[in-house]
């Protein structure tokens, strides 16, 4: 298969892109990666994906594929292996609820650490949120190596990106993040050369975040 | 073939989400047991809700063989998965089932909030601009439907699921946000009625009447009428 039939309309700073490219080199899928400019959005990503006008979109032989779980789930079913979800029906249904999980708690509770001017009351509450959601992931996580499990899955995938912002939900947050049982799974990921590759340095990423508060005007 | 007890949905009459998983499992001729949480509505969750769903205490939840499975679209793909039927609930090509999860992750992103929100809202701004977010949304659901018989196409699908129980709710959004789904998305009506020729949707959603009258006590009660 030429290089060319996979395209992944890309960002580097979004833990959504983060997903798909760690999902298609996990699979050693060759693909090729354009990095969108969501301040000026290209036809191309604008045609792909009118709906959101987001990145990450993938483009395979030319047809598009939007939302990064949804992306994913493609991914696994067209190059099955190594898999990305259990077998068995009840362990994927389990998957898929703590990657939704991670997209409707986890991640909404994040932004709101850095995404607004707040009150001293507001920060307080994005702090707790923050908590109690990493709270309930670690619950899951228990003992096991992985979310799913032995190997290395869905919400693994979905979760691990956001650690490159870990940085910024901390300096903005106003809140050291401390989990030993956490920092093992994330160090036991970022052993994975799909999630190393994948994943920009934090400091990086808090530069980004820095500039994105400058524009907002949330900082002087 | 499931057993009455093998089977258990915890729910609530008026729940759109409640409804997709009704409709999966009649679609599938599942026996079930089905246990409404009957004082929902006053903000009281059984003891076996919150143990089935700790995390988001919510319904519906479906209990297999003992086992919790929770979020509505996740429950159907289970259910699609493990009761074979001769028609499936999600097709078997990978980029069209990617388009079904699309366009049922579209109905949870982009019109439930609205529809199940407007309701309770006073005339002003908020909900002009929620009935305009809607009426948006509702649009690019009827681009995407456009003259297919479903939304996936000829077969009745996820994406179907996942919209029509907020069919119940056009009667409401017409009484409450002067919001005329038959006039102004006449597919999305027809496909509407099309669905409500299945056994399993004419089964499975609540009278738009009765939602109505709820939905009109409840205002009273929060004071917006």
């Amino acid at each position: 298969m030429s290089r060319s039939n996979v395209v992944l309309l890309d960002h580097w700073v979004s833990p959504y892109a983060m997903r798909v490219r760690i999902a298609l080199w996990e699979k050693g899928v060759e693909f090729e990666s354009r990095q969108q400019d969501l301040g000026n959005k290209s036809e191309l990503l604008l045609r792909s994906n009118p709906i959101y006008k987001k990145a990450p979109v993938l483009l395979h032989d030319d047809k598009p594929l939007c939302e990064s779980l949804i992306i994913v789930e493609y991914i696994d079913e067209v190059w099955p292996s190594p898999p990305l979800l259990p077998s068995s029906s009840y362990e994927r249904a389990t998957a898929r609820f703590w990657a939704d999980f991670i997209d409707k708690k986890f991640a909404e509770a994040a932004i709101k650490t850095w995404r607004s001017a707040r009150s001293a009351e507001e920060l307080e509450a994005a702090r707790n949120e923050f908590f109690e959601t990493l709270k309930q992931l670690e619950e899951f996580l228990g003992e096991k190596d992985y979310f799913g499990g032995e190997t290395f899955g869905l919400v693994d995938l979905a979760l691990i990106p956001f650690w490159s912002w870990f940085s910024a939900y901390e300096k903005f947050g106003g809140f050291k993040i401390e989990s030993p049982k956490l920092s093992a799974w994330i160090q036991r990921c970022m052993e994975r050369e799909s999630v190393a590759k994948a994943l920009p340095a934090q400091e990086k990423v808090l530069e980004f975040v820095c500039m994105l508060r400058k524009i907002f005007g949330f900082d002087q | 073939m499931a057993s009455e007890k093998e089977v258990k949905l915890l729910d609530f009459w008026l729940s759109p989400f409640g409804v997709r998983t009704r409709i999966a499992l009649e679609e599938k001729e599942v026996e079930y047991e089905y246990k409404e949480e009957k004082n929902l509505i006053l903000g009281e969750k059984s003891e076996l809700l919150l143990k089935s769903n700790p995390v988001h205490k919510k319904i519906p939840v479906l209990i297999h063989h003992g086992k919790p499975i929770c979020e509505s679209l996740i429950i159907v793909q289970y259910i699609d998965e493990v009761f074979p039927s001769k028609t499936p609930i999600l097709p078997s090509d990978p980029y069209a089932r990617a388009l079904s999860r699309f366009w049922a992750d579209f109905v949870d992103k982009k019109i439930s909030q609205y529809a199940l929100r407007i309701w309770r809202l006073k005339k002003g701004e908020e909900l002009d601009e929620t009935k305009k977010e809607l009426v948006e949304n509702l649009r690019m659901l009827e681009a995407e439907l456009g003259e297919k018989k479903y939304f996936g196409g000829e077969d009745f699908g996820l994406a179907d699921i996942a919209f029509v129980p907020f069919t119940s709710w056009f009667y409401s959004l017409q009484a409450f946000a002067l919001l005329s789904v038959e006039e102004e998305f006449p597919k999305l009506t027809a496909w509407g009625n099309r669905c409500l020729e299945r056994k399993s949707v004419a089964k499975s959603l609540p009278e738009p009447k009765k939602v109505y009258e709820l939905l009109s006590a409840r205002r009273k009660e929060l004071g917006v009428e």
